[in-house]
């Protein structure tokens, strides 16, 4: 079948010298024309190929079609059947190692924009759609641990079969990493607001302040709930270990984004407080390390430094953020390793680095960087973001030594029902699969909220 | 939002507030800690955990005036709501494996003291304490102390209460004349690092009470981590108590002092505001 060539609609964005200095939103989001027009780009292939590159396999082509004739709230439907955050998950998901890496259409005149035109019918439920209706309740309770995408979804799904869900939650703000960590002008605060209100319309209560195996044990809550779930993210910060870390400039990109996002250090008069570096180094290349130095540069940064051990290719971040980066005049420095940290007064100044060359693949098929000899040399910075990953916090696995996890600490789940070795406690998310993504989160909270209605002898 | 029950000021600048927490009174030990915003907006301050009464539902905090949200905290009447209240937060003190223990508070730190000198008396073992002040305005729950220790001695800097001088004066003389196994001292780094360096000479194990700069409370920022024996360590979560003598004091007051010009800045808005 010959098709028409008819390039992907472009996203309407900021202009990124502009937004490079301000908090909003990077994204304009599509109008219903172009949604429309891009939905319209379907070729509705036989096998929907892009439906195995999606996690928890929305039906792409059943939302495109519906998107494309401006039936929105049919899209909406339609995706809601298999994903719960299609606003954030349009957002934030890595489309282009997903649903649309898989997309027939890349080959001829680039894949459909799955993402965008999913992020349009997001919003579009959320200033449309109806709230879910109050299903009759049947008195049965579960617990709900931590609120980020995976708690959030597990809440719903059972709340929406009549289940009463008491969420419990360590911070004073519900929505985990999603509102500590991704910033502001990638992800509003509102429409987080906004999604977790419309989830959790009907029986799910949601208890800030409350941090499970310490301010109410886990044994406590186990034995006040049929069930319970565990989704308390993987929110440990990890540290290099080297020389000079602890001397103040150096900050965990939880903590730098935490204080900014969640503390709102962005805002003019805000009690909490930030350093406003001047010429800001992030380490690491992944969303997190993405994300702060977007963020440093939005505080008023004069230059902004990526340091990345290995190359562009292996950058794990979205391709979107790092194209974005660069747009906006963040620097790379790749093949890059810093080794320690000098300071003057207690305060960091410059970073030693050396420089990395790639050797041969490893069993993973990942070549490893290696450090060239000889090559040190520094860079000059007053502020330092270590953005290296993060493992699950054991404060959980500390106070209740009966859940089995592994030697990284993650939760150990039976992965067809996300049960622990704990009857009756499940666990689902970043706990339980270390850094990961939002739509793995929610699939996960999902996968177990099924599980948790067959426990309780419910239909799911 | 927590509901303030009772109001009380202490001393000059520093006020108890018992507060309607029931989950955190039921689970709470000594030597753990809090935090809490002051209102929507507020920043996530941490203070320990004075007293607490499972049965009333209650945890009595004590705050010393010193900047943007202390000040802040002060001005909500009793009977009044603290947005956010979250705890109990770090590890309990466990001084168990010791027979003769001298308590130190400097200043705010006799909150910290306060609760160990009760429970040492309740488990019949009453110690001595040590508590020092600026100024005899300062001190506080002197009559609670009283009760509590075996002996207390009331020090101050300019004498205008007790003995006239440094804690670390009064730890030299009693060390010689007592039989200590271990010395607790909470209060500003500088005095706790005094009062180490002291024992570290005396040979007597010291713990103190790390009051770093924190944000969640629960081991997910970093940024109250500090150097103990040589490796990394979140005050939060792996204290807030430590072994004084393994402390890289340095670095740990190095640390207190990252946001001290915006402090001030905040501090002159609020006092501006409020005159
Ligand atoms: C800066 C940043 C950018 C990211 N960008 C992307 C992106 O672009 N795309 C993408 O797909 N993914 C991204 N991720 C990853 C994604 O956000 C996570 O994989 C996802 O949020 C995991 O969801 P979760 O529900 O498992 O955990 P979380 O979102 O981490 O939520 C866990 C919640 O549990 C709470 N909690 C923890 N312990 C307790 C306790 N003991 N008691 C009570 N509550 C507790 C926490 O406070 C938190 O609110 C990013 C992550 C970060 C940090
Ligand atoms: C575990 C722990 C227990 C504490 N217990 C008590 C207590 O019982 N009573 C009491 O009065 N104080 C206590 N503190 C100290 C108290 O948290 C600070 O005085 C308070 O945060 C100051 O806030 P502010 O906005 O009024 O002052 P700021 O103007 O912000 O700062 C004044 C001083 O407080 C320190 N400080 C500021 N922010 C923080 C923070 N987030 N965490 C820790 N210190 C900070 C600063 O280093 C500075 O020296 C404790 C601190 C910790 C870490
Ligand atoms: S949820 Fe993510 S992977 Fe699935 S279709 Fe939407 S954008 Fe693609
Ligand atoms: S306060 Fe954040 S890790 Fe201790």
């Amino acid at each position: 079948m010959a098709i028409e060539k008819k390039p992907r609609s472009k996203m309407p964005e900021q202009d990124p010298k502009e937004r490079a200095r301000n908090f909003k939103e990077v994204a304009f989001g599509y109008t219903p024309a172009m949604a429309q027009e891009e939905a319209s780009r379907c070729m509705h292939c036989k096998n929907a190929p892009c439906m195995q590159g999606c996690p928890v396999s929305v039906n792409i082509p059943d939302f495109l079609a519906a998107t494309a004739s401006g039936e929105f709230e049919k899209a909406g439907d339609i995706i809601g059947k298999t994903s719960s955050l299609p606003a954030i998950c349009g957002r934030v998901c890595p489309q282009e190692n997903q649903c649309e890496k898989m997309c027939l259409r890349a080959r001829v005149d680039g894949a459909v924009a799955i993402g965008n035109v999913e992020r349009f019918v997001g919003d579009y439920m959320l200033a449309h759609g109806g709230k879910p209706q109050k299903t009759a309740r049947t008195g049965k309770r579960v617990a709900v641990i931590g609120s980020g995408p995976a708690g959030l979804t597990c809440a719903a799904e059972l709340s929406n079969h009549g289940v009463d869900v008491t969420v419990f939650e360590a911070f004073h703000k519900a929505g985990g990493v999603l509102v500590y960590g991704i910033p502001e002008f990638r992800l509003p605060k509102s429409l987080v607001q906004a999604e977790i209100d419309k989830l959790c319309g009907g029986g799910v209560e949601i208890k800030l302040n409350t941090v499970a195996g310490k301010t109410l044990p886990i044994e406590e809550i186990a034995k006040d709930y049929d069930a319970v779930f565990i989704g308390s993210g993987a929110g440990l910060p990890m540290f290099m270990n080297i020389p000079g870390e602890n001397l103040n400039g150096v900050y965990s990109a939880n903590e730098y984004l935490t204080r900014v996002n969640l503390m709102k250090a962005y805002l003019p008069n805000s009690p909490t407080p930030v350093q406003l570096g001047k010429k800001v180094t992030v380490i690491g290349a992944g969303n997190v390390a993405m994300d702060a130095a977007r963020t440093a540069l939005r505080m008023g940064a004069e230059s902004v430094k990526i340091i990345y051990r290995r190359g562009r290719e292996e950058m794990p971040a979205r391709a979107e953020e790092i194209h974005h980066a660069e747009q906006e005049g963040i620097e790379f420095c790749l093949l890059t390793n810093p080794v320690s940290f000098c300071g003057e007064s207690g305060w960091v100044k410059s970073m030693r680095c050396v420089k990395m060359e790639l050797g041969e693949p490893d069993k993973s098929g990942r070549r490893s960087p290696k450090p060239v000899a000889g090559s040190e040399f520094d860079i000059e910075t007053d502020m330092v973001i270590v953005s290296l990953g993060t493992r699950p916090n054991p404060l959980i696995k500390n106070s209740f030594a009966a859940l089995q996890t592994s030697e990284k600490g993650t939760i150990v789940v039976n992965e067809e029902t996300m049960q622990t070795n704990v009857d009756g406690i499940y666990a689902g998310g970043d706990a339980v699969t270390g850094a990961a993504t939002v739509i793995l989160a929610m699939g996960a909270g999902r996968k177990a909220s099924k599980a948790i209605l067959e426990k309780l002898g419910m239909q799911s | 939002m927590n509901k303030i029950i009772k109001k009380t000021r202490l001393a000059e600048n520093v006020t108890e507030y018992v507060v309607s927490a029931p989950d955190v009174a039921r689970h709470a030990h000594p030597g753990q800690f809090i935090i809490l915003r002051v209102d929507e907006d507020g920043e996530r301050v941490p203070f320990t955990i004075c007293d607490y009464d499972a049965i009333a539902g209650t945890v009595t905090i004590l705050v010393q005036e010193v900047g943007y949200s202390t000040i802040k905290l002060s001005q909500i009447p009793e009977g009044g709501f603290i947005a956010d209240f979250v705890g109990p937060l770090g590890n309990p003190t466990d001084l168990s494996e010791f027979k003769n223990i001298l308590l130190i508070g400097g200043g705010i730190g006799a909150a910290v003291i306060y609760p160990q000198a009760k429970a040492l008396r309740a488990k019949g073992m009453p110690s001595d304490v040590i508590v020092g002040a600026r100024t005899a305005s300062l001190l506080m729950y002197e009559k609670e102390f009283k009760a509590a220790a075996e002996n207390l001695y009331l020090i101050t800097d300019d004498g205008t209460s007790g003995v006239k001088g440094f804690v670390t004066d009064e730890l030299k003389r009693l060390a010689a004349v007592n039989n200590y196994d271990c010395v607790f001292a909470v209060g500003p780094m500088p005095m706790m690092r005094a009062v180490c360096a002291l024992t570290a000479e005396l040979n007597i194990k010291t713990v103190v009470s790390m009051n770093s700069i924190m944000v969640d409370g629960t081991g997910m920022c970093g940024g109250c981590r500090l150097t103990c024996g040589g490796k990394t360590k979140y005050a939060c979560v792996d204290g807030p108590e430590f072994d004084g003598h393994l402390i890289d004091w340095d670095e740990a007051i190095n640390r207190s002092k990252v946001y001290r010009e915006q402090e001030k800045e905040h501090r002159c808005r609020l006092t501006g505001e409020v005159k």
